[in-house]
């Protein structure tokens, strides 16, 4: 079977900077497919390119058998992929359900559906209590998951979600490792960014070590985590 | 429908407005000519920051040239009646098309180019000098010697050429803010609405969402610059007379902003409350020098600049929201 989500010798510069150089890797569709690598690794970037924030300066990357890159991200949206952001970035000012609201209306015909819909997206992300509240009233954790929500709610075959642990008590990522199980079980395919390798292994089927742009290793987390090219730059010897 | 429109507001606020209406209905009966003057005037800032509020409050695109839009629509229905004999409500829909367009090909220039920010409000001011500029030196409108309409003769309301009492014209005013009032209202609970929202709070993550920007700051830029237009219809009703100075002056764009900014940019309530105050303080703080025998000049002005001063330090989020809280006048949906 095809893959949902194929990525091709994606390369790209900013300047002197190659902040990602020949990429490559194919999401096989209803996996959870994890990107790691330190900080400044070319991880969000990569995303970026995804998402149709960035252009590629060579590659290609194919979604659902058609090439995606160099289309403006409400394009990439409506073709299928939601993202949510490393910095969370909900409309501050709008209620939580506005927020859902505003994704939902991408697949419904008016308001009022998208409400509904809007409205059980949020159940199943625990906020549905808070609907009224102002996003910008929500803790981190609550915007974790309003993001989230947003995305879901644009009813995506693929979500990217760039860092959604980060911040996060372990109690909160635990949460946020089951409603994300959970949601992989009705049929998404999730490709994710992350650093808390508790919820990568927890999570992941596959993963992608990004160092200086350039894949160092990709594999099940067995074999990613004890590759010595990933423990010496990013995992470092402790955590075997 | 009306159901619709009432959707989330609560019992309170629907018998409050009810009840500004009625009076605002009844005002001609008991009103003299002064205060109906006043009124008239608070309700032109109402509408015309209400069709301000559309590119900003809801769409977030600043626009300090409004000015441009009302004087389009005043030249271009009173150069129909005085050269062609056109009624102000057939004039009307030409000017409508004309500001949509002209708020469309500015919207396109910007939003196609990455013009966005301080650089489009510069540019909404650039295009608004241009008209004022070009106006100015076009005889067949009357320069800048100005260009007048027949004074009206009070002996009869004729409501199809805009010619009559300062009871009609309030009439019409009224209407019109009432319209615009649920036009708003109807457009920030549809799908539009919400897009602007997004695009006002994010740009960034309502693209993500699948929004295309740019043709829902297009829609923002034509129907605000297609309502503006309407007031400028009355306004040259209304004072049958127009200088290009004048009317497309900055001073004029600001004045148009300063109401929904102080009443709440962004809600359907505030260009209101915000018009109430200003105009209205301003009008009494005149009255009140006038008592006193004081005459100072750009008293209006000092006012205007401390109402703002006070708002953004203050309440910058506008007076409306924080008192409509404090009487329990939100809708559910915080709006």
């Amino acid at each position: 079977m095809d893959p949902l989500l194929e990525v091709t010798d994606l390369s790209k510069r900013f300047g002197g900077l190659r902040a990602i150089q020949n990429v490559g890797f194919p999401v096989p569709a209803g996996a959870i497919f994890a990107v790691i690598g330190p900080n400044g690794a070319g991880k969000t970037t990569l995303f970026n390119l995804i998402a149709g924030s960035l252009r590629p300066d060579a590659g290609s990357i194919h979604f659902a058998g058609e090439r995606i890159d160099g289309l403006a991200p409400d394009a990439v949206c409506r073709r299928g992929i939601g993202r949510t952001f490393q910095i969370v970035r909900p409309f501050p000012a709008l209620t939580v359900e506005e927020n859902v609201v505003i994704g939902a209306l991408l697949h419904a015909h008016n308001v009022e559906t998208a409400r509904s819909a809007a409205g059980e997206v949020l159940r199943r992300l625990d906020l549905y209590e808070k609907r009224h509240q102002p996003a910008s009233s929500l803790t981190l954790p609550d915007r974790k998951r309003l993001e989230v929500a947003r995305a879901l709610a644009t009813r995506p075959k693929l979500l990217l979600l760039d860092e959604t642990m980060a911040g996060l008590r372990p109690t909160e990522t635990d949460r946020m490792v089951a409603t994300l199980r959970e949601l992989n079980r009705s049929g998404l395919t999730i490709l994710l960014i992350e650093h808390v390798m508790r919820a990568v292994m927890a999570l992941a089927s596959h993963i992608l070590v990004l160092h200086h742009g350039a894949t160092i290793a990709q594999g099940s987390p067995r074999e990613v985590v004890r590759d010595p090219a990933v423990l010496s730059s990013y995992l470092g010897a402790e955590a075997l | 429908m009306t159901r619709k429109l009432l959707d989330g507001v609560p019992r309170r606020g629907v018998v409050a407005l009810a009840t500004v209406l009625a009076v605002l209905l009844a005002a001609p009966l008991f009103a003299n000519d002064y205060l109906l003057t006043v009124l008239i005037l608070i309700l032109y800032f109402a509408y015309a920051g209400q069709a301000w509020n559309v590119m900003f409050g809801f769409a977030g695109q600043l626009s300090l040239g409004h000015a441009l839009f009302v004087g389009l629509g005043a030249y271009v229905s009173a150069a129909l009646y005085v050269h062609f004999g056109v009624a102000p409500w057939i004039g009307l829909g030409a000017a409508i098309a004309i500001a949509a367009a002209c708020g469309a090909s500015i919207g396109f220039l910007a939003f196609r180019f990455g013009v966005a920010g301080v650089y489009f409000a510069i540019l909404t001011i650039a295009c608004a000098e241009f008209a004022r500029i070009g106006f100015d030196h076009w005889s067949w409108l009357g320069g800048s010697a100005g260009f007048f309409l027949p004074v009206a003769n009070y002996a009869r309301n004729d409501l199809w050429n805009l010619r009559g009492s300062p009871a009609m014209f309030y009439y019409v005013m009224l209407g019109l803010t009432v319209v615009a009032l649920i036009a708003c209202r109807v457009l920030s609970q549809s799908r539009v609405g919400y897009y602007w929202r997004a695009i006002r709070e994010d740009e960034q993550a309502a693209r993500t969402l699948g929004i295309d920007t740019f043709r829902y700051k297009m829609y923002a830029a034509t129907i605000s610059a297609g309502m503006t237009s309407v007031a400028g219809v009355f306004l040259a009703f209304y004072y049958n007379n127009l200088f290009p100075e004048q009317v497309f002056h900055i001073l004029r764009s600001i004045e148009l902003i300063v109401a929904p900014i102080i009443g709440g940019a962004g809600t359907l309530i505030g260009p209101i409350v915000g018009a109430v105050l200003l105009t209205g303080l301003a009008e009494s703080l005149r009255e009140a020098l006038d008592l006193l025998g004081l005459d100072v000049p750009g008293a209006k002005q000092v006012f205007y600049g401390v109402c703002l001063l006070v708002v953004v330090t203050l309440v910058p989020g506008g007076v409306w929201p924080p008192l409509a809280r404090a009487l329990r006048l939100t809708t559910r949906h915080g709006s």
